[in-house]
C-alpha cells in the first residue's frame, strides 16, 4: 500500500495538478461506463481537489490509513458525482487506478452513487439526495472534542429536500464550529436551471438567518477555497457554509452551464475533444 | 413500559460510555434523567425525525452506540429512507425506540396507532425487530440489543402494563418464552396484546381446551426453528398482535409454515388496515377484534375446522342439585 500511495499520491501534487488528472479521469469514466452526471462531476472536481491535494489540500487525511482517528471526514452528499469523488481519491493513492475502469460494472465496488462498502476513503454510501447533512451533523457531533473537521459537499437541487434544513437549523444550536458544509452551486438540477424550479437566492442570506456563517467563493478557484476553508469558522461557534459559486460542466466548453450534460454521457469524438481543451487549459495555467 | 426502558438504558449507560439517547422532542417526565445525567450523550433532535436519524447515523460513526426515540410511527416511517440507507445499510449501532406500538395511544387517533412498523422494520437488512410484551421483557431486550452487533427497532408500549412474566425471560432468537403450556392451540402473541391471548386461554381452559400461549419478543432474527417445533405439536397457531396483517409477525410465522408446513393451521389476529374507532388501549383491542372475547371464538372456530372435534362448544354450566348435567 505504501509503495501504491508514493507512486499515484506524488509529493507535488498541487490541487491544480489533482483537479486536471480527475477531469481527465472523470471523462473516461463516465464516457466508458456510458454513464449519466458528468456535468455534475465537473463542477466540483476543484473543489474536491481544493480538500484532498497532498500538497496544500485543506483536509487532514492519509491515504496509508483510511480510518485513521486524526482524519478529517468528507461526506459527498450529492453522491451522484461519484465518479468525481472516485477519481480523486484513487489518484491520491486510496485504491488502484485499475478500480476506475470497473466504474458501473457488473460486479464492481464503484457504484453509479457513493459507494462506501469495501472502497477506501469513501465515508458514506449516498445517492439519494438529503442525507448527507444530516449525518455530518452526526459525526462533527462525535467529533467536536477532538478536533477533526467535517466537510458536507452539497449540490443546489439538493437543497430541496427537506431533510436538509431540519439539520440547518439544529447545528448552530449543537454549536458545530468543526462542521463546513460546501454547496456546488451550479444553478443547474436535474429538470432545470434551479432558478426555473425552486429558486434558492437569496441563498445567502437563508444560511444566515438560521445561524451559519456564510462565505462566497469562486468554486473554481482554488485559492479562493482554500481560504474560506482556512476562515471556517468565520463565526464563533457556528457552523459555515461555502458557496461556491460553479458551472456544470465546468471545463468542455460544450458541456458547460448545460442542462443535457447531466444526463448525456461524451461519444469517442465528444471524449478526445473534452480531454484536449482540458490539457490545454492546464498547460495554459500551468505556464502562468 | 417506557419507565422501564430508561431506567434499563440510564443503568447501562454509567458503565458505558458509548451510550448515547436522541430525542424528537418527546419523552416528557421520561427522558430527564438521562439528559441531566448525560448531557454530552443526550440530543434533543426537535420535531424532525430525519434530521434525528441521520444524525445518529453519524454520531454512531464516531463510535457511539445511539438510540432514536419518539412516538408511533414517527422514529420509523417518517425516517424510513434514513433508516434503510444510513443506518441499516453501513450497519451501524443505532437503536430506534418508538413509544406507542400498536393501539397504546388509542384514543390520539389514527396518526398515533403504530400499524405497519414491525413489516417495515423487518424488511430492512441487518435490522433486528423486538415487541416487548411487558416491562419484563423490555428490559431484557434493551440488554439483548446492546449485545446485538448493529441496527435494532424496540416496540414497546406505554405505560403501566401489567406484568405478564412472574420471573426472567430467557430472551434468545431460537425460542419464544413460553408462559402457559398447552397443544390443543397455541397463541403466539407479541406485545402487550400478549395479556389478552393469556386470558383467552384462561377463557378456553373452562370450556376443555388447554391452549398454549408463547410470547414473541424478537421478530427479527425469528426463531424459525421454534414456530416448525410448534407446528408439529399443535393443529392451530393462532397469532395475536395490534399490527397490519401484511407483515408482522403473522406473516412471519406464515412464511415459516409455508416453507415447512409442519401440519399447524394459521390464523392470524391482526389489526384491521384502519380501525374507525377511537379509544383506550383496551377499547381499541376490542374494536380490532384483539380482545379475549375474540380470540376465544376465533379460537373454538379454528379448532373445531381443523380438528373436526366437538369437544368444545358449550360454556361450562352450574350443576343443579339432582341433575345429572355435566359442569
Amino acid at each position: 500500500m505504501e509503495n501504491l500511495v508514493e507512486e499515484r499520491w506524488p509529493a507535488q501534487q498541487t490541487p491544480v495538478d489533482l483537479a486536471f488528472a480527475a477531469r481527465k479521469k472523470v471523462l473516461e469514466m463516465v464516457h466508458k461506463a456510458n454513464a449519466s452526471h458528468v456535468g455534475s462531476c465537473l463542477s466540483c472536481v476543484d473543489i474536491l481537489a481544493a480538500l484532498y491535494a497532498r500538497d496544500g489540500g485543506w483536509l487532514e487525511h492519509d491515504p496509508r490509513q483510511p480510518r485513521s482517528a486524526e482524519r478529517d471526514r468528507f461526506i459527498m452528499s450529492k453522491g451522484h458525482a461519484a465518479a468525481a469523488l472516485y477519481a480523486t481519491l484513487s489518484l491520491c493513492g486510496y485504491f488502484p487506478d485499475e478500480w476506475l475502469d470497473t466504474y458501473c460494472e457488473d460486479g464492481s465496488r464503484l457504484g453509479g452513487h457513493c459507494t462506501s462498502d469495501g472502497v477506501p476513503g469513501v465515508e458514506l454510501s449516498t445517492g439519494s439526495l438529503g442525507h448527507g447533512l444530516p449525518v455530518g451533523v452526526g459525526v462533527a457531533l462525535g467529533l467536536k472534542k477532538s478536533g477533526n473537521r467535517v466537510v458536507v459537499l452539497l449540490s443546489d437541487g439538493e437543497l430541496n429536500e427537506g431533510s436538509n434544513w431540519e439539520s440547518i437549523l439544529l447545528a448552530p444550536k449543537l454549536e458545530l464550529d468543526n462542521l463546513i458544509v460546501v454547496v456546488d452551486y451550479n444553478k443547474i438540477q436535474s429538470l432545470g436551471r434551479v432558478e426555473d424550479v425552486i429558486p434558492l437566492e437569496p441563498m445567502a442570506d437563508k444560511w444566515k438567518s438560521f445561524g451559519w456563517g456564510v462565505q462566497e467563493v469562486d468554486g473554481h478557484n482554488i485559492a479562493q477555497i482554500m481560504r474560506a476553508l482556512d476562515r471556517a469558522p468565520n463565526t464563533y461557534n457556528r457552523p459555515t457554509v461555502i458557496l461556491a459559486h460553479t458551472v456544470k460542466g465546468k471545463g468542455v466548453e460544450f458541456m458547460e452551464d448545460k442542462l443535457a450534460w447531466h444526463y448525456k454521457s461524451p461519444n469517442d469524438e465528444q471524449l478526445e475533444s473534452a480531454l484536449v481543451q482540458i490539457e490545454a487549459a492546464y498547460n495554459q495555467s500551468v505556464m502562468m | 413500559m417506557r419507565t422501564r426502558f430508561i431506567k434499563t438504558l440510564t443503568k447501562l449507560a454509567m458503565r458505558d460510555e458509548r451510550i448515547c439517547l436522541v430525542v424528537g422532542d418527546l419523552g416528557y417526565s421520561v427522558v430527564e434523567e438521562f439528559a441531566e445525567r448525560f448531557p454530552d450523550r443526550f440530543v434533543n433532535a426537535g420535531v424532525a425525525e430525519q434530521s434525528m436519524t441521520g444524525l445518529a447515523a453519524g454520531w454512531a460513526m464516531t463510535g457511539k452506540v445511539v438510540f432514536t426515540y419518539s412516538i408511533a410511527n414517527f422514529p420509523t416511517l417518517r425516517c424510513l429512507e434514513q433508516i434503510r440507507n444510513d443506518v441499516c445499510a453501513h450497519k451501524l449501532p443505532v437503536k430506534i425506540v418508538a413509544i406507542g406500538g400498536g393501539f397504546a395511544y388509542g384514543a390520539h387517533g389514527y396518526t398515533h396507532h403504530g400499524l405497519e412498523d414491525i413489516s417495515a422494520m423487518r424488511s430492512l437488512p441487518n435490522m433486528a425487530v423486538c415487541s416487548p410484551a411487558d416491562s419484563t421483557e423490555c428490559e431484557g431486550l434493551v440488554r439483548w440489543m446492546m449485545d446485538w452487533d448493529g441496527p435494532a427497532y424496540l416496540r414497546l408500549g406505554r405505560n403501566n402494563e401489567p406484568i405478564l412474566h412472574p420471573g426472567d425471560v430467557g430472551l434468545a432468537t431460537d425460542r419464544f418464552p413460553i408462559l402457559r403450556k398447552g397443544t390443543d392451540i397455541v397463541f403466539m402473541a407479541t406485545g402487550a396484546v400478549l395479556g389478552e391471548a393469556l386470558k383467552a386461554a384462561n377463557m378456553l381452559a373452562e370450556r376443555g381446551l388447554q391452549a398454549g400461549v408463547v410470547s414473541a419478543p424478537i421478530i427479527k432474527p425469528f426463531p424459525v426453528n421454534a414456530v416448525e417445533a410448534i407446528g408439529r405439536v399443535t393443529p392451530v397457531i393462532l397469532t395475536v398482535e395490534e399490527h397490519s396483517a401484511y407483515g408482522g409477525l403473522g406473516s412471519a410465522v406464515a412464511e415459516v409454515l409455508a416453507e415447512t408446513q409442519p401440519g399447524a393451521r394459521l390464523v392470524r389476529c391482526h389489526a384491521p388496515e384502519k380501525v374507525n374507532a377511537i379509544g383506550s388501549q383496551a377499547y381499541m383491542q376490542k374494536a380490532a377484534g384483539l380482545d379475549a372475547d375474540s380470540l376465544v371464538r376465533r379460537a373454538v372456530q379454528a379448532f373445531v375446522k381443523s380438528t373436526g372435534e366437538h369437544r368444545v362448544v358449550r360454556p361450562s354450566i352450574t350443576i343443579q342439585a339432582g341433575s345429572h348435567a355435566p359442569a
